[in-house]
């Protein structure tokens, strides 16, 4: 198991936003979330990377460990650089393509331009760009299109060399074209990273994911494998929910 | 290595967030501390409410009534002009103008702002000073009224800007719904708008007075320095801010004139607080 | 029955007059500063020390003592101001130590600028016994200056989308390592305006330096800090109240060179500004 989480329950100021979760992410596969708005599903990734914490009025309980290590006990910096993050919207840093990918091995350390290069070359390969973006580096981020932008970010998260790589919504901002491209790389991924994709798009998790789960009100109410849910839920609010009849 | 020097700028960037705090405890500290010797020669009362003010006299006299009420001379009179033509002129800004002419304005209140209030106080004295003896027909145009004008036009940048958005802060929703019901822009305005800012617009005369009693050169240069109770506003007068400025270059350290002076700062000091302290729970409300 | 358009034509009208009275006086100052006073601008008067009892000459001692006191109250006002903008947007929790130092920033910003003199004379002056000298000068001017820098700093910082902290934390990049390689490359613009703002609000004030710093006549340019300086705003008030038959020239010229040094600092501000938004569009 990557992460095993223990009754998580999550707190903003008065707001219970997560309700005694227990789950387990298994390595190298795709876990898809789904859930309409507000059901804690953004919340729930949030919490694996410890990003929650930035809010001011942030609590929680329970135990989270990623591959058996208690998060919290953790050094966060090195968390969450075995737990990467891709964005809603596409979010380059105000700099170059090469800088935004170099930023994280930077930060880690990596001081020789050629270090740098030879991670840079590899991350943005692994995210399918290299191809697209070689011959404009130095141009800014801001530049290229946006689902070039998204899969700069997904290069971005890859060149600090992760174990996890945590999506919320990673293509909500794009085109169809766009999608398939980062799904098809999400898809190629898998063999070296645990993926947690929080989606709104159900059919996208039908696509990609290995299991799937379904929040609703800040619960966990189902997880299971990805055709079973879709095909044969077991709790009527998972049916309800994947048949559109409500969020 | 990295927890230590995270940990180690994390607490010189508190330090200095407190720096700020220290400093006005400073500030007030080193006031009283020199302050408070005057009441060895002169009983607080008399400080406050006498009405001779001879520092360097045998012997001397130290009653700041003169001088406190001088400087509430000017500053009502600069508060009468500044706020009817401020106000109008944050409204104007806000309301009337076109985004081009707003914008060109707005670049000439910042101007304002930036001029130095010596050189302000220069202009002043060679051209407002004449008109005014002209004018009144006075002996001498170095009067409170003098004053009291340069000031209202030295309070404008603060009075305007933030009396502006506090205008810029009313809910477009009111403006809507008064001109579903048929108001003019101007009803509008003076029925709607003003009132709905109006806790804005107290809080920017409030700073505006703040800035007007704490005005100190041009003040010396253009009201005559009399330090005599005034009568009128065509007389000359001296404010506080003006006496310390005036008279510190003279005052030996350690002599009674200069921990008078000092007491004289502290009064200022304490106004100064209460109108900022004020003005910003005005400010706080307005958001909340 | 009043009718409501000819009263809004007529209250518009009062508007646009209380505008005028404000703008246009400016206006005038300016040009009839510059009028006057650029009959005076010579290599001689800028580059001389006064003479002739100040009637002559030039002004160059007090263009240099303004320039060392406000390149020594920004060398110690940036550096604090620039560190407790980032304690406030970045580290400073919703709580009473917090509404305390704003509390305190706003009273900094209000206390008079003679009060300052005091304060600098009372603690740099007396106490630390610096004497008057370019240090207490710069020091107190310093502490002015600093809710200036503070306030235009805090807003640049915060003004840097929340994503991009996040980007950078979701990295593994620690706080700090966020604030100066995300936060701050990005607030740059707003700080070195109110840095800017701030060098040209210490260049004009003359009560802080009354008694801190200034000297009456002083016709040689200052070798230490621990020296005494003329500055240009008191030479101003010195030539023009305290020194009979100054010739208008002398006295416009210096006004003109005081009020340029600070325009060009305050254009100079809002071409930074201007640069750095038409740069940076997120």
């Amino acid at each position: 198991m990557k992460f095993s989480l223990r009754d998580l329950n999550v707190w903003f100021g008065s707001v219970h936003a997560l309700t005694d979760v227990t789950m387990d992410i298994p390595a190298n596969e795709i876990l898809g979330v789904i859930g309409p708005a507000n059901s804690g599903k953004s919340t729930f990734l949030r919490t694996l990377n410890r990003l929650n914490e930035l809010k001011p009025n942030f609590r929680m309980t329970g135990d989270v460990r990623l591959s058996g290590a208690d998060i919290n006990k953790t050094d966060v910096d090195l968390l969450r650089k075995k737990v990467g993050m891709v964005f809603a919207l596409p979010l380059p840093l105000p700099l170059s393509v090469f800088d935004n990918v170099a930023y994280g091995p930077k930060m880690h350390g990596v001081r020789t331009k050629k270090r740098q290069k030879e991670i840079v070359e590899r991350a943005l390969k692994e995210a399918y760009l290299w191809d697209e973006v070689k011959d404009r580096l130095d141009t800014p981020a801001s530049k290229l299109s946006g689902g070039q932008q998204q899969r700069l970010c997904m290069a971005r998260t890859l060149a600090v060399e992760p174990e996890v790589i945590l999506f919320d919504e990673p293509c909500s901002g794009l085109d169809p074209i766009s999608t398939a491209k980062i799904e098809d790389t999400m898809l190629r991924l898998k063999a070296n990273y645990t993926l947690v994709l929080v989606t709104n798009n159900v059919h996208q998790a039908s696509r990609v994911a290995d299991k799937t789960a379904f929040f609703l009100s800040g619960r966990l109410i189902e997880l299971d494998d990805t055709d079973k849910i879709f095909t044969a839920p077991s709790d009527k609010r998972t049916e309800d929910y994947i048949g559109g009849r409500f969020g | 290595m990295r927890r230590l020097k995270e940990f180690v700028l994390q607490k010189i960037v508190l330090l200095c967030g407190v720096a700020s705090i220290l400093f006005v405890a400073l500030i007030f500290l080193f006031l009283v501390k020199e302050g408070l010797n005057v009441f060895k020669a002169v009983s607080p009362s008399h400080f406050l409410l006498g009405r001779s003010w001879y520092p360097i006299s045998e012997p001397a006299q130290f009653g700041i009534l003169p001088l406190i009420l001088g400087s509430l001379l000017v500053t009502a009179g600069a508060t009468v002009i500044s706020v009817a033509i401020g106000v109008a002129c944050a409204v104007y800004i806000a309301e009337v103008a076109r985004p081009a002419v707003r914008e060109t304005l707005k670049v000439g209140i910042e101007l304002l702002a930036a001029i130095p209030s010596i050189v302000l106080g220069f202009i002043g004295m060679v051209t407002l000073v004449p008109w005014v003896k002209k004018i009144f027909h006075l002996p001498t145009g170095l009067t409170a009224l003098s004053g009291s004008i340069m000031l209202a036009f030295m309070a404008m940048p603060t009075i305007v800007s933030i009396a502006e958005d506090a205008l810029h802060a009313v809910p477009r929703s009111y403006k809507e719904g008064a001109y579903a019901l048929g108001a003019t822009r101007w009803q509008t305005i003076h029925r709607v708008i003003l009132r709905a800012a109006s806790p804005g617009i107290a809080a920017a005369v409030m700073l505006g007075i703040g800035r007007v009693i704490g005005e100190t050169m041009a003040v010396m240069m253009i009201t005559g320095n009399a330090a005599v109770i005034p009568h009128g506003i065509l007389q000359p007068v001296r404010t506080l801010t003006a006496t310390i400025a005036g008279e510190m270059g003279e005052a030996a350290v350690g002599s009674e004139h200069y921990y008078a002076l000092f007491a004289i700062g502290t009064l200022l000091f304490v106004i100064s607080f209460g109108i900022n302290v004020t003005a910003d729970l005005l400010l706080h409300k307005r958001r909340s | 029955m009043r009718n409501p358009r000819r009263t809004e034509k007529i209250a518009f009208f009062f508007l646009f007059l209380a505008t005028a009275l404000i703008v246009l006086p400016v206006g005038l100052i300016v040009v009839s500063i510059v009028r006057k006073g650029l009959p005076a601008i010579s290599w001689q008067f800028l580059t001389d020390i006064p003479r002739e009892g100040m009637r002559g000459g030039g002004i160059l001692p007090a263009i240099v003592g303004t320039l060392y006191l406000v390149l020594g109250a920004i060398v110690f006002a940036l550096p604090i101001g620039l560190f407790a903008a980032i304690y406030l947007s970045e580290y400073a929790k919703d709580n009473v130590l917090t509404r305390i130092i704003k509390l305190a920033i706003v009273n900094l910003a209000g206390v008079p600028s003679v009060v300052y003199g005091l304060f600098g004379l009372a603690l740099f002056v007396v106490f630390f016994r610096f004497g008057a000298s370019i240090l207490s000068g710069s020091l107190t001017l310093g502490i002015m200056v600093l809710p200036i820098i503070i306030t235009a700093s805090r807003e640049a910082l915060e003004s840097v989308p929340q994503a991009f902290r996040e980007v950078s934390l979701s990295l593994g990049a620690s706080k700090w390592q966020t604030i100066r390689h995300v936060v701050l490359p990005n607030g740059i613009s707003g700080i070195l305006t109110g840095t800017i703002l701030g060098l040209g609000r210490a260049a004009g004030e003359t009560a802080p330096i009354l008694f801190t710093v200034a000297a009456f006549y002083h016709p040689q340019l200052p070798r230490s800090i621990f020296d005494q300086a003329m500055a240009l705003p008191y030479h101003l008030y010195v030539i023009s109240t305290q020194v009979p038959n100054v010739g208008d020239k002398m006295r416009y010229g210096t006004a003109l060179v005081l009020l340029g040094l600070v325009l060009i600092m305050n254009s100079v501000a809002l071409v930074v500004r201007f640069r750095f938004r038409k740069r940076h569009r997120w």
